[in-house]
Protein backbone atom coordinates (compact mmCIF):
# COMPACT_ATOMS: atom_id res chain seq x y z
CA UNK A 1 0.00 0.00 0.00
CA UNK A 2 1.54 3.15 -1.19
CA UNK A 3 0.49 6.47 1.14
CA UNK A 4 -0.72 9.46 -0.91
CA UNK A 5 -1.49 11.97 2.02
CA UNK A 6 0.64 11.38 5.60
CA UNK A 7 -0.73 14.34 7.81
CA UNK A 8 1.64 14.16 11.01
CA UNK A 9 0.28 16.77 14.20
CA UNK A 10 -1.54 19.81 11.90
CA UNK A 11 -1.77 22.74 14.12
CA UNK A 12 -3.40 25.56 12.35
CA UNK A 13 -4.47 28.99 14.44
CA UNK A 14 -6.79 31.54 12.66
CA UNK A 15 -6.99 33.70 16.08
CA UNK A 16 -4.55 33.57 18.88
CA UNK A 17 -5.77 31.29 21.40
CA UNK A 18 -8.57 28.91 19.12
CA UNK A 19 -7.02 26.19 17.13
CA UNK A 20 -8.98 25.28 14.34
CA UNK A 21 -6.65 22.26 13.89
CA UNK A 22 -5.39 20.70 17.07
CA UNK A 23 -3.03 17.82 16.31
CA UNK A 24 -4.33 15.94 13.65
CA UNK A 25 -2.96 13.18 12.27
CA UNK A 26 -3.74 10.36 9.49
CA UNK A 27 -3.18 8.81 6.71
CA UNK A 28 -4.82 8.33 2.91
CA UNK A 29 -3.85 5.22 0.96
CA UNK A 30 -3.61 5.34 -2.61
CA UNK A 31 -6.68 4.54 -4.42
CA UNK A 32 -8.66 5.29 -1.22
CA UNK A 33 -11.85 7.02 -0.21
CA UNK A 34 -11.69 8.78 2.89
CA UNK A 35 -14.79 10.66 3.65
CA UNK A 36 -14.21 13.44 6.19
CA UNK A 37 -17.36 14.21 8.48
CA UNK A 38 -18.21 16.54 11.31
CA UNK A 39 -20.08 19.68 12.90
CA UNK A 40 -19.41 23.17 11.69
CA UNK A 41 -16.62 24.88 12.60
CA UNK A 42 -15.05 21.41 13.80
CA UNK A 43 -11.95 22.42 11.28
CA UNK A 44 -12.47 20.18 7.64
CA UNK A 45 -12.98 22.72 5.44
CA UNK A 46 -9.26 23.87 6.87
CA UNK A 47 -8.01 19.98 7.03
CA UNK A 48 -8.07 19.18 3.35
CA UNK A 49 -7.29 22.83 2.19
CA UNK A 50 -3.96 22.49 3.91
CA UNK A 51 -3.42 19.39 1.63
CA UNK A 52 -3.40 21.49 -1.70
CA UNK A 53 -1.20 24.44 0.30
CA UNK A 54 -4.50 27.27 0.26
CA UNK A 55 -3.98 27.41 4.00
CA UNK A 56 -0.65 27.56 5.85
CA UNK A 57 0.23 25.39 8.25
CA UNK A 58 0.84 26.44 11.82
CA UNK A 59 2.74 23.51 13.05
CA UNK A 60 3.11 19.47 12.21
CA UNK A 61 4.23 18.33 8.91
CA UNK A 62 2.68 16.85 5.74
CA UNK A 63 3.91 14.62 3.24
CA UNK A 64 1.39 14.58 0.10
CA UNK A 65 2.87 12.66 -3.28
CA UNK A 66 6.24 12.57 -1.80
CA UNK A 67 6.20 16.07 -1.32
CA UNK A 68 6.40 17.98 1.50
CA UNK A 69 4.77 20.81 3.41
CA UNK A 70 5.21 22.43 6.95
CA UNK A 71 5.01 25.62 8.60
CA UNK A 72 7.50 27.34 6.12
CA UNK A 73 5.36 27.19 2.80
CA UNK A 74 8.18 27.68 0.49
CA UNK A 75 6.60 28.05 -2.83
CA UNK A 76 8.07 25.41 -4.96
CA UNK A 77 6.37 22.39 -3.09
CA UNK A 78 3.44 23.89 -2.72
CA UNK A 79 3.00 25.21 -6.82
CA UNK A 80 4.38 21.24 -7.43
CA UNK A 81 1.39 20.08 -5.11
CA UNK A 82 -1.29 21.87 -6.93
CA UNK A 83 -0.50 20.51 -10.38
CA UNK A 84 -0.90 16.86 -8.90
CA UNK A 85 -3.89 17.59 -6.50
CA UNK A 86 -7.21 18.43 -7.70
CA UNK A 87 -9.99 20.99 -5.62
CA UNK A 88 -13.49 20.92 -6.17
CA UNK A 89 -14.98 23.61 -3.99
CA UNK A 90 -18.77 24.24 -2.46
CA UNK A 91 -19.45 27.57 -4.85
CA UNK A 92 -17.49 26.02 -8.17
CA UNK A 93 -15.72 29.11 -8.33
CA UNK A 94 -16.14 28.36 -12.12
CA UNK A 95 -14.17 31.53 -14.23
CA UNK A 96 -17.48 33.34 -14.83
CA UNK A 97 -15.83 35.33 -17.66
CA UNK A 98 -14.34 32.16 -19.51
CA UNK A 99 -16.29 29.90 -21.62
CA UNK A 100 -17.07 26.61 -20.42
CA UNK A 101 -14.30 25.30 -22.62
CA UNK A 102 -11.65 27.75 -21.26
CA UNK A 103 -12.29 27.38 -18.17
CA UNK A 104 -11.04 23.33 -18.16
CA UNK A 105 -8.14 24.67 -20.65
CA UNK A 106 -6.87 27.16 -18.73
CA UNK A 107 -4.46 25.39 -16.46
CA UNK A 108 -3.32 22.40 -18.87
CA UNK A 109 -2.30 25.34 -21.38
CA UNK A 110 -0.83 27.57 -18.87
CA UNK A 111 0.65 25.34 -16.23
CA UNK A 112 1.01 22.00 -18.01
CA UNK A 113 2.13 24.22 -21.52
CA UNK A 114 -0.09 21.43 -23.24
CA UNK A 115 -1.34 21.93 -27.02
CA UNK A 116 -4.05 23.82 -26.61
CA UNK A 117 -5.62 21.61 -29.11
CA UNK A 118 -5.11 18.76 -27.31
CA UNK A 119 -6.44 20.33 -23.98
CA UNK A 120 -9.36 21.18 -25.91
CA UNK A 121 -9.94 17.46 -26.75
CA UNK A 122 -9.37 16.45 -23.63
CA UNK A 123 -11.74 18.89 -22.08
CA UNK A 124 -14.70 17.61 -24.32
CA UNK A 125 -13.91 14.51 -23.63
CA UNK A 126 -14.14 14.84 -19.71
CA UNK A 127 -16.97 16.82 -19.88
CA UNK A 128 -18.14 13.77 -22.38
CA UNK A 129 -17.40 11.72 -19.05
CA UNK A 130 -19.52 14.31 -16.94
CA UNK A 131 -22.88 14.13 -19.46
CA UNK A 132 -22.54 17.87 -20.27
CA UNK A 133 -20.62 17.70 -23.56
CA UNK A 134 -23.26 20.00 -25.44
CA UNK A 135 -22.22 23.27 -22.24
CA UNK A 136 -18.72 23.45 -24.43
CA UNK A 137 -19.40 27.03 -25.64
CA UNK A 138 -21.55 28.21 -22.52
CA UNK A 139 -20.80 30.42 -20.00
CA UNK A 140 -20.66 29.24 -16.10
CA UNK A 141 -23.88 31.34 -15.55
CA UNK A 142 -25.96 29.75 -18.00
CA UNK A 143 -25.38 26.02 -16.62
CA UNK A 144 -27.48 25.24 -13.56
CA UNK A 145 -25.80 24.62 -10.47
CA UNK A 146 -25.11 20.70 -10.64
CA UNK A 147 -23.71 21.31 -14.08
CA UNK A 148 -21.18 24.18 -13.05
CA UNK A 149 -20.14 21.65 -10.53
CA UNK A 150 -19.55 18.90 -12.66
CA UNK A 151 -17.82 21.53 -14.84
CA UNK A 152 -15.31 22.13 -12.09
CA UNK A 153 -14.84 18.46 -11.08
CA UNK A 154 -13.84 18.10 -14.91
CA UNK A 155 -11.37 21.10 -14.85
CA UNK A 156 -9.77 19.93 -11.60
CA UNK A 157 -9.75 16.02 -13.80
CA UNK A 158 -8.10 18.17 -16.46
CA UNK A 159 -5.31 18.00 -15.11
CA UNK A 160 -4.83 14.59 -14.71
CA UNK A 161 -4.20 14.44 -10.59
CA UNK A 162 -3.02 11.74 -8.41
CA UNK A 163 -5.14 13.28 -5.49
CA UNK A 164 -8.76 15.11 -5.79
CA UNK A 165 -10.35 16.81 -3.00
CA UNK A 166 -13.75 17.91 -2.59
CA UNK A 167 -15.22 20.28 -0.13
CA UNK A 168 -18.72 19.87 0.40
CA UNK A 169 -19.52 19.49 -3.14
CA UNK A 170 -23.38 19.11 -3.08
CA UNK A 171 -23.74 21.51 -0.19
CA UNK A 172 -24.95 24.51 -2.57
CA UNK A 173 -27.15 22.20 -5.28
CA UNK A 174 -30.86 22.50 -5.12
CA UNK A 175 -31.75 18.69 -4.12
CA UNK A 176 -32.34 17.23 -6.96
CA UNK A 177 -29.39 18.21 -8.64
CA UNK A 178 -27.06 16.43 -5.81
CA UNK A 179 -27.61 13.05 -7.29
CA UNK A 180 -25.76 14.02 -10.63
CA UNK A 181 -22.99 15.25 -9.01
CA UNK A 182 -22.23 12.14 -6.50
CA UNK A 183 -23.11 10.06 -9.27
CA UNK A 184 -19.95 11.70 -11.31
CA UNK A 185 -17.58 11.28 -7.59
CA UNK A 186 -18.88 7.84 -7.67
CA UNK A 187 -17.57 6.48 -11.11
CA UNK A 188 -14.55 8.18 -9.64
CA UNK A 189 -13.95 6.46 -7.18
CA UNK A 190 -15.13 3.31 -9.05
CA UNK A 191 -12.00 4.17 -11.31
CA UNK A 192 -9.36 4.03 -8.73
CA UNK A 193 -9.33 7.66 -7.70
CA UNK A 194 -7.52 8.85 -4.44
CA UNK A 195 -10.52 10.89 -2.79
CA UNK A 196 -11.16 13.04 0.52
CA UNK A 197 -14.40 14.52 0.51
CA UNK A 198 -15.80 16.51 3.35
CA UNK A 199 -19.57 16.14 2.70
CA UNK A 200 -22.94 15.29 5.29
CA UNK A 201 -24.28 12.96 2.39
CA UNK A 202 -24.94 10.01 4.38
CA UNK A 203 -26.10 7.16 1.69
CA UNK A 204 -22.47 8.45 -0.23
CA UNK A 205 -20.17 7.88 2.36
CA UNK A 206 -21.74 4.29 3.31
CA UNK A 207 -21.66 3.68 -0.20
CA UNK A 208 -18.56 4.60 -1.72
CA UNK A 209 -16.42 5.44 1.22
CA UNK A 210 -13.28 3.23 2.26
CA UNK A 211 -13.51 4.77 6.06
CA UNK A 212 -14.81 7.79 7.57
CA UNK A 213 -13.09 10.21 9.95
CA UNK A 214 -15.18 12.04 12.40
CA UNK A 215 -13.91 15.31 13.09
CA UNK A 216 -14.65 18.19 16.31
CA UNK A 217 -13.05 20.68 17.93
CA UNK A 218 -9.94 20.62 15.34
CA UNK A 219 -9.48 17.18 16.35
CA UNK A 220 -10.07 13.80 14.78
CA UNK A 221 -12.16 12.20 17.17
CA UNK A 222 -12.84 8.62 15.41
CA UNK A 223 -11.75 6.92 12.33
CA UNK A 224 -13.68 4.12 11.26
CA UNK A 225 -14.63 1.66 8.50
CA UNK A 226 -18.17 3.15 7.10
CA UNK A 227 -20.70 0.13 8.02
CA UNK A 228 -19.10 0.19 11.94
CA UNK A 229 -19.37 3.90 11.92
CA UNK A 230 -22.74 4.30 10.72
CA UNK A 231 -24.41 1.58 12.59
CA UNK A 232 -22.08 1.47 15.86
CA UNK A 233 -19.56 4.30 16.40
CA UNK A 234 -17.20 3.92 19.02
CA UNK A 235 -17.17 7.32 20.27
CA UNK A 236 -20.15 9.15 22.35
CA UNK A 237 -19.98 12.62 20.16
CA UNK A 238 -19.75 10.56 16.77
CA UNK A 239 -23.18 8.99 18.09
CA UNK A 240 -24.98 12.20 18.78
CA UNK A 241 -23.74 13.64 15.80
CA UNK A 242 -24.89 11.00 13.56
CA UNK A 243 -28.53 11.44 15.32
CA UNK A 244 -29.16 14.64 14.89
CA UNK A 245 -28.07 13.79 11.12
CA UNK A 246 -31.31 11.43 10.60
CA UNK B 1 -40.71 55.42 -17.63
CA UNK B 2 -38.88 56.29 -20.77
CA UNK B 3 -41.13 59.82 -21.73
CA UNK B 4 -40.02 60.82 -18.23
CA UNK B 5 -36.48 60.52 -18.78
CA UNK B 6 -36.87 61.89 -21.96
CA UNK B 7 -39.09 64.82 -20.51
CA UNK B 8 -36.04 65.07 -18.32
CA UNK B 9 -33.20 64.89 -21.02
CA UNK B 10 -34.69 67.77 -22.50
CA UNK B 11 -34.70 69.75 -19.41
CA UNK B 12 -31.42 69.41 -18.86
CA UNK B 13 -30.51 70.22 -22.25
CA UNK B 14 -32.67 73.38 -22.33
CA UNK B 15 -31.20 74.84 -19.05
CA UNK B 16 -27.61 74.22 -20.57
CA UNK B 17 -28.98 76.49 -23.87
CA UNK B 18 -30.33 79.46 -21.56
CA UNK B 19 -26.58 78.87 -19.20
CA UNK B 20 -24.38 78.95 -22.62
CA UNK B 21 -26.72 82.02 -23.87
CA UNK B 22 -25.90 84.19 -20.32
CA UNK B 23 -22.33 83.27 -21.11
CA UNK B 24 -21.77 84.45 -25.03
CA UNK B 25 -23.56 87.64 -23.92
CA UNK B 26 -21.54 88.34 -21.25
CA UNK B 27 -19.04 87.57 -23.68
CA UNK B 28 -20.86 89.51 -26.38
CA UNK B 29 -21.09 92.77 -23.98
CA UNK B 30 -17.34 92.64 -22.69
CA UNK B 31 -15.95 92.82 -26.25
CA UNK B 32 -18.24 95.87 -27.13
CA UNK B 33 -17.23 97.62 -24.19
CA UNK B 34 -13.57 97.07 -24.69
CA UNK B 35 -13.84 97.70 -28.38
CA UNK B 36 -11.96 94.84 -29.12
CA UNK B 37 -14.10 92.44 -31.09
CA UNK B 38 -13.64 88.88 -31.65
CA UNK B 39 -10.33 88.92 -34.09
CA UNK B 40 -8.19 86.07 -35.04
CA UNK B 41 -6.23 87.65 -37.48
CA UNK B 42 -3.44 87.81 -34.99
CA UNK B 43 -3.05 83.72 -35.44
CA UNK B 44 -1.22 84.51 -38.65
CA UNK B 45 1.35 86.48 -37.30
CA UNK B 46 4.97 85.67 -36.66
CA UNK B 47 4.87 84.41 -33.04
CA UNK B 48 8.75 85.84 -32.45
CA UNK B 49 9.24 83.72 -29.80
CA UNK B 50 11.53 80.67 -29.50
CA UNK B 51 10.02 77.32 -28.11
CA UNK B 52 12.79 75.05 -26.32
CA UNK B 53 11.08 71.65 -27.64
CA UNK B 54 9.02 70.89 -30.76
CA UNK B 55 7.67 67.78 -32.18
CA UNK B 56 7.69 69.68 -35.65
CA UNK B 57 10.17 72.21 -36.83
CA UNK B 58 9.43 75.86 -35.80
CA UNK B 59 11.34 79.01 -35.40
CA UNK B 60 10.17 82.84 -34.31
CA UNK B 61 9.41 83.40 -37.51
CA UNK B 62 6.50 81.29 -37.57
CA UNK B 63 3.12 82.31 -37.03
CA UNK B 64 1.17 82.40 -33.82
CA UNK B 65 -1.22 79.70 -35.11
CA UNK B 66 1.77 77.38 -35.38
CA UNK B 67 3.61 77.81 -31.76
CA UNK B 68 0.31 76.67 -30.64
CA UNK B 69 -0.01 73.54 -32.50
CA UNK B 70 3.40 72.60 -31.37
CA UNK B 71 2.23 73.23 -27.89
CA UNK B 72 -0.78 71.06 -28.38
CA UNK B 73 1.45 68.26 -29.67
CA UNK B 74 3.56 68.70 -26.88
CA UNK B 75 0.39 67.98 -24.50
CA UNK B 76 -0.20 65.56 -26.48
CA UNK B 77 2.74 63.95 -26.14
CA UNK B 78 2.86 64.35 -22.68
CA UNK B 79 -1.02 63.61 -21.95
CA UNK B 80 -0.28 60.56 -23.99
CA UNK B 81 2.89 59.06 -22.39
CA UNK B 82 1.71 60.03 -18.72
CA UNK B 83 -1.41 58.02 -19.56
CA UNK B 84 0.54 54.69 -20.66
CA UNK B 85 2.64 54.90 -17.66
CA UNK B 86 0.52 56.12 -15.26
CA UNK B 87 -1.52 53.02 -16.42
CA UNK B 88 1.61 50.56 -16.46
CA UNK B 89 2.20 52.12 -12.30
CA UNK B 90 -0.71 52.30 -11.36
CA UNK B 91 -1.99 48.41 -11.91
CA UNK B 92 1.35 47.07 -10.94
CA UNK B 93 1.33 48.83 -7.67
CA UNK B 94 -2.58 48.19 -7.45
CA UNK B 95 -1.72 44.71 -7.62
CA UNK B 96 1.19 44.59 -5.51
CA UNK B 97 -0.84 46.03 -2.81
CA UNK B 98 -3.00 42.58 -2.71
CA UNK B 99 -0.06 40.30 -3.18
CA UNK B 100 0.99 37.72 -0.18
CA UNK B 101 4.93 39.13 -0.18
CA UNK B 102 4.96 41.84 2.54
CA UNK B 103 7.68 43.47 1.33
CA UNK B 104 5.94 44.53 -1.97
CA UNK B 105 2.75 45.14 -0.06
CA UNK B 106 4.48 47.50 1.82
CA UNK B 107 6.19 49.66 -0.75
CA UNK B 108 3.03 49.90 -2.85
CA UNK B 109 1.14 51.06 0.31
CA UNK B 110 4.17 53.87 1.77
CA UNK B 111 3.98 54.63 -2.46
CA UNK B 112 0.42 55.63 -2.35
CA UNK B 113 0.24 57.43 1.20
CA UNK B 114 3.39 59.16 0.36
CA UNK B 115 2.26 60.67 -3.17
CA UNK B 116 -1.19 61.19 -1.98
CA UNK B 117 -0.08 63.95 0.72
CA UNK B 118 2.13 66.15 -1.32
CA UNK B 119 0.14 68.35 -3.63
CA UNK B 120 1.21 67.53 -7.72
CA UNK B 121 2.94 71.07 -7.88
CA UNK B 122 5.24 70.23 -5.61
CA UNK B 123 6.06 67.12 -6.52
CA UNK B 124 6.74 68.61 -10.51
CA UNK B 125 8.99 71.21 -8.57
CA UNK B 126 10.82 68.07 -7.22
CA UNK B 127 11.28 66.15 -10.40
CA UNK B 128 12.63 69.25 -11.56
CA UNK B 129 14.59 70.80 -9.31
CA UNK B 130 16.12 67.95 -7.80
CA UNK B 131 15.82 64.83 -9.54
CA UNK B 132 16.30 65.75 -12.89
CA UNK B 133 18.16 68.99 -13.14
CA UNK B 134 20.77 67.00 -10.46
CA UNK B 135 21.28 64.25 -13.06
CA UNK B 136 24.80 63.43 -13.62
CA UNK B 137 26.54 62.69 -16.91
CA UNK B 138 25.66 58.80 -16.74
CA UNK B 139 25.62 56.92 -20.27
CA UNK B 140 23.91 53.22 -19.20
CA UNK B 141 24.14 50.66 -21.59
CA UNK B 142 24.23 52.75 -24.35
CA UNK B 143 20.74 52.66 -24.64
CA UNK B 144 19.75 55.77 -22.30
CA UNK B 145 22.29 58.86 -21.63
CA UNK B 146 21.41 60.73 -18.30
CA UNK B 147 22.74 63.69 -18.32
CA UNK B 148 21.03 67.62 -16.74
CA UNK B 149 20.39 68.24 -20.55
CA UNK B 150 17.82 65.65 -20.52
CA UNK B 151 17.39 62.06 -21.11
CA UNK B 152 18.30 60.32 -24.44
CA UNK B 153 16.62 57.10 -25.18
CA UNK B 154 17.50 54.98 -27.92
CA UNK B 155 18.72 58.22 -29.83
CA UNK B 156 15.72 60.04 -29.18
CA UNK B 157 15.87 63.15 -26.81
CA UNK B 158 14.10 63.72 -24.22
CA UNK B 159 14.12 67.59 -22.23
CA UNK B 160 14.97 67.35 -18.62
CA UNK B 161 11.43 69.55 -18.07
CA UNK B 162 9.75 66.75 -20.47
CA UNK B 163 11.18 64.11 -18.21
CA UNK B 164 10.53 65.91 -14.57
CA UNK B 165 6.19 66.80 -16.00
CA UNK B 166 5.98 63.16 -17.55
CA UNK B 167 7.67 61.48 -14.35
CA UNK B 168 5.04 63.92 -12.32
CA UNK B 169 2.31 62.86 -14.20
CA UNK B 170 2.92 59.24 -13.49
CA UNK B 171 3.87 58.71 -10.06
CA UNK B 172 1.17 61.42 -9.03
CA UNK B 173 -1.95 59.70 -11.03
CA UNK B 174 -0.26 55.93 -10.81
CA UNK B 175 -1.14 56.19 -6.77
CA UNK B 176 -4.68 56.98 -7.41
CA UNK B 177 -4.98 54.77 -10.42
CA UNK B 178 -2.86 51.93 -7.67
CA UNK B 179 -6.23 52.61 -5.24
CA UNK B 180 -8.59 51.94 -7.57
CA UNK B 181 -7.10 48.68 -9.01
CA UNK B 182 -6.63 47.58 -5.52
CA UNK B 183 -10.67 47.89 -4.90
CA UNK B 184 -11.63 46.45 -8.15
CA UNK B 185 -9.17 43.19 -7.44
CA UNK B 186 -10.58 43.31 -3.94
CA UNK B 187 -13.89 43.33 -4.87
CA UNK B 188 -13.43 40.24 -6.30
CA UNK B 189 -14.75 36.95 -4.66
CA UNK B 190 -12.20 34.73 -2.37
CA UNK B 191 -13.19 31.68 -4.34
CA UNK B 192 -11.48 33.07 -7.50
CA UNK B 193 -8.28 33.38 -6.15
CA UNK B 194 -8.56 29.76 -4.30
CA UNK B 195 -9.70 28.05 -7.80
CA UNK B 196 -7.09 29.41 -9.53
CA UNK B 197 -4.44 28.73 -6.79
CA UNK B 198 -5.88 25.27 -6.29
CA UNK B 199 -5.05 25.02 -10.55
CA UNK B 200 -1.70 25.32 -9.94
CA UNK B 201 -1.65 28.87 -11.62
CA UNK B 202 1.05 31.09 -10.31
CA UNK B 203 -0.19 34.76 -8.76
CA UNK B 204 1.04 36.67 -11.47
CA UNK B 205 -0.99 34.58 -14.05
CA UNK B 206 -3.97 34.37 -11.96
CA UNK B 207 -4.01 37.81 -11.73
CA UNK B 208 -3.73 38.73 -15.13
CA UNK B 209 -6.17 35.89 -16.12
CA UNK B 210 -8.96 35.95 -13.72
CA UNK B 211 -9.16 38.81 -11.49
CA UNK B 212 -8.30 41.61 -13.36
CA UNK B 213 -10.43 40.83 -15.96
CA UNK B 214 -13.07 40.26 -13.51
CA UNK B 215 -12.21 43.97 -11.86
CA UNK B 216 -12.06 45.70 -14.96
CA UNK B 217 -15.69 46.68 -15.18
CA UNK B 218 -15.52 48.46 -11.86
CA UNK B 219 -12.60 50.22 -12.53
CA UNK B 220 -12.41 51.51 -15.62
CA UNK B 221 -15.28 54.15 -15.32
CA UNK B 222 -12.60 55.13 -11.74
CA UNK B 223 -9.95 55.13 -14.67
CA UNK B 224 -11.39 57.41 -16.83
CA UNK B 225 -11.91 60.01 -14.26
CA UNK B 226 -8.04 59.35 -13.63
CA UNK B 227 -6.91 59.91 -17.15
CA UNK B 228 -9.26 62.93 -17.81
CA UNK B 229 -7.72 64.80 -14.27
CA UNK B 230 -4.37 63.52 -15.49
CA UNK B 231 -4.70 65.97 -18.76
CA UNK B 232 -5.79 68.77 -17.21
CA UNK B 233 -3.16 68.67 -14.38
CA UNK B 234 -0.56 68.42 -17.40
CA UNK B 235 -1.09 72.22 -17.50
CA UNK B 236 0.99 72.84 -13.93
CA UNK B 237 3.97 72.06 -16.77
CA UNK B 238 4.23 75.84 -16.77
CA UNK B 239 5.99 75.89 -13.51
CA UNK B 240 8.52 73.80 -15.05
CA UNK B 241 8.90 75.70 -18.27
CA UNK B 242 7.61 72.59 -20.51
CA UNK B 243 5.89 74.48 -24.00
CA UNK B 244 2.76 72.82 -23.94
CA UNK B 245 -0.47 74.35 -24.99
CA UNK B 246 -0.80 76.41 -21.54
CA UNK B 247 2.12 77.84 -21.25
CA UNK B 248 2.42 79.11 -25.23
CA UNK B 249 -1.09 79.94 -24.81
CA UNK B 250 -0.20 81.91 -22.01
CA UNK B 251 3.05 83.67 -24.15
CA UNK B 252 0.37 84.14 -26.76
CA UNK B 253 -2.21 86.18 -24.68
CA UNK B 254 0.54 88.39 -23.04
CA UNK B 255 2.32 89.64 -26.37
CA UNK B 256 -0.81 89.88 -28.13
CA UNK B 257 -3.36 91.08 -25.55
CA UNK B 258 -6.04 88.78 -27.50
CA UNK B 259 -7.06 87.44 -24.13
CA UNK B 260 -10.50 86.14 -24.64
CA UNK B 261 -9.61 84.41 -28.33
CA UNK B 262 -6.47 82.59 -26.69
CA UNK B 263 -8.67 81.47 -23.56
CA UNK B 264 -11.55 80.30 -26.00
CA UNK B 265 -8.97 78.41 -28.45
CA UNK B 266 -7.21 76.54 -25.00
CA UNK B 267 -11.02 75.63 -23.78
CA UNK B 268 -11.57 74.32 -27.00
CA UNK B 269 -8.32 72.14 -26.95
CA UNK B 270 -8.81 70.44 -24.07
CA UNK B 271 -12.06 70.05 -24.55
CA UNK B 272 -11.40 68.45 -27.64
CA UNK B 273 -8.63 66.80 -25.66
CA UNK B 274 -10.87 65.44 -23.03
CA UNK B 275 -13.62 64.07 -25.50
CA UNK B 276 -10.55 62.19 -27.36
CA UNK B 277 -10.01 60.28 -24.24
CA UNK B 278 -13.91 60.04 -22.76
CA UNK B 279 -14.48 58.75 -26.06
CA UNK B 280 -11.40 56.19 -25.89
CA UNK B 281 -12.13 54.93 -22.72
CA UNK B 282 -16.32 54.59 -23.56
CA UNK B 283 -15.34 52.53 -26.67
CA UNK B 284 -13.11 50.27 -24.10
CA UNK B 285 -15.79 50.51 -21.26
CA UNK B 286 -18.59 49.52 -23.90
CA UNK B 287 -16.27 46.50 -25.28
CA UNK B 288 -15.66 45.07 -22.18
CA UNK B 289 -19.05 45.35 -20.13
CA UNK B 290 -20.42 43.58 -23.66
CA UNK B 291 -17.73 40.51 -23.37
CA UNK B 292 -18.57 40.16 -19.97
CA UNK B 293 -22.25 40.83 -20.25
CA UNK B 294 -22.09 37.28 -22.92
CA UNK B 295 -20.72 35.90 -20.50
CA UNK B 296 -23.84 36.12 -17.69
N1 LIG C 1 -10.29 32.46 7.26
C1 LIG C 1 -10.59 32.25 8.56
N2 LIG C 1 -10.31 33.20 9.48
C2 LIG C 1 -10.59 33.01 10.77
N3 LIG C 1 -11.15 31.90 11.28
C3 LIG C 1 -11.45 30.91 10.42
C4 LIG C 1 -11.19 31.04 9.01
N4 LIG C 1 -11.60 29.91 8.39
C5 LIG C 1 -12.08 29.11 9.36
N5 LIG C 1 -12.00 29.70 10.59
C6 LIG C 1 -12.41 29.11 11.85
O1 LIG C 1 -11.77 27.87 11.99
C7 LIG C 1 -12.67 26.89 12.51
C8 LIG C 1 -12.77 25.73 11.54
O2 LIG C 1 -13.41 26.19 10.36
P1 LIG C 1 -13.67 25.27 9.10
O3 LIG C 1 -14.18 26.15 8.02
O4 LIG C 1 -12.46 24.48 8.83
O5 LIG C 1 -14.82 24.33 9.63
P2 LIG C 1 -15.72 23.29 8.83
O6 LIG C 1 -15.65 22.02 9.60
O7 LIG C 1 -15.35 23.25 7.41
O8 LIG C 1 -17.18 23.92 9.01
P3 LIG C 1 -18.42 23.92 7.99
O9 LIG C 1 -19.09 22.59 8.10
O10 LIG C 1 -19.30 25.02 8.51
O11 LIG C 1 -17.88 24.21 6.62
C9 LIG C 1 -13.97 27.60 12.76
O12 LIG C 1 -14.01 27.97 14.13
C10 LIG C 1 -13.90 28.82 11.90
O13 LIG C 1 -14.60 29.88 12.48
MG1 LIG D 1 -16.30 23.82 5.58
Amino acid sequence: MTVAIRATDLVKSYTPGSRALDGVSLEVASGEVLVVMGPSGSGKSTLIRTFNGLEKLDGGELDVLGVRLDAAHEERPVREIRRRVGMVFQQFNLFPHLSILDNITLAPVKVQKRPKAQAEQRAIELLDQMGIREQAHKFPAQLSGGQQQRVAIARALALDPEVMLFDEPTSALDPERVKEVLDAMRQLARDGMTMVVVTHELGFAREVADRVMFMDQGQVVETSDPASFFTNAREERSRRFLSQMV
Amino acid sequence: MRRRSLLLQVGVAALLLALLALLVNNLAVNLLRTGLGLDFGWLGRPSGFALAESALPYSPSDSYLWALTIGWLNSLKVIAAGLVLATLLGVAAGAARSSSNRLLRSLAGGYVAVIRQVPLLLQLLFWYFVAFLGLPETPIGGLIQLSNQGISMLGMPLSVEFCAVLTGLTVFTGASIAEIVRGGVNAVPRGQWEAFRSLGLSEGLGLRRIVLPQALPAILPALTSQYLNLAKNSTLAIAVGYADLYAVSDTTITQTGRAIEGFLLLLISFLLLNLLISGGMAGINATVLGRMRRSR
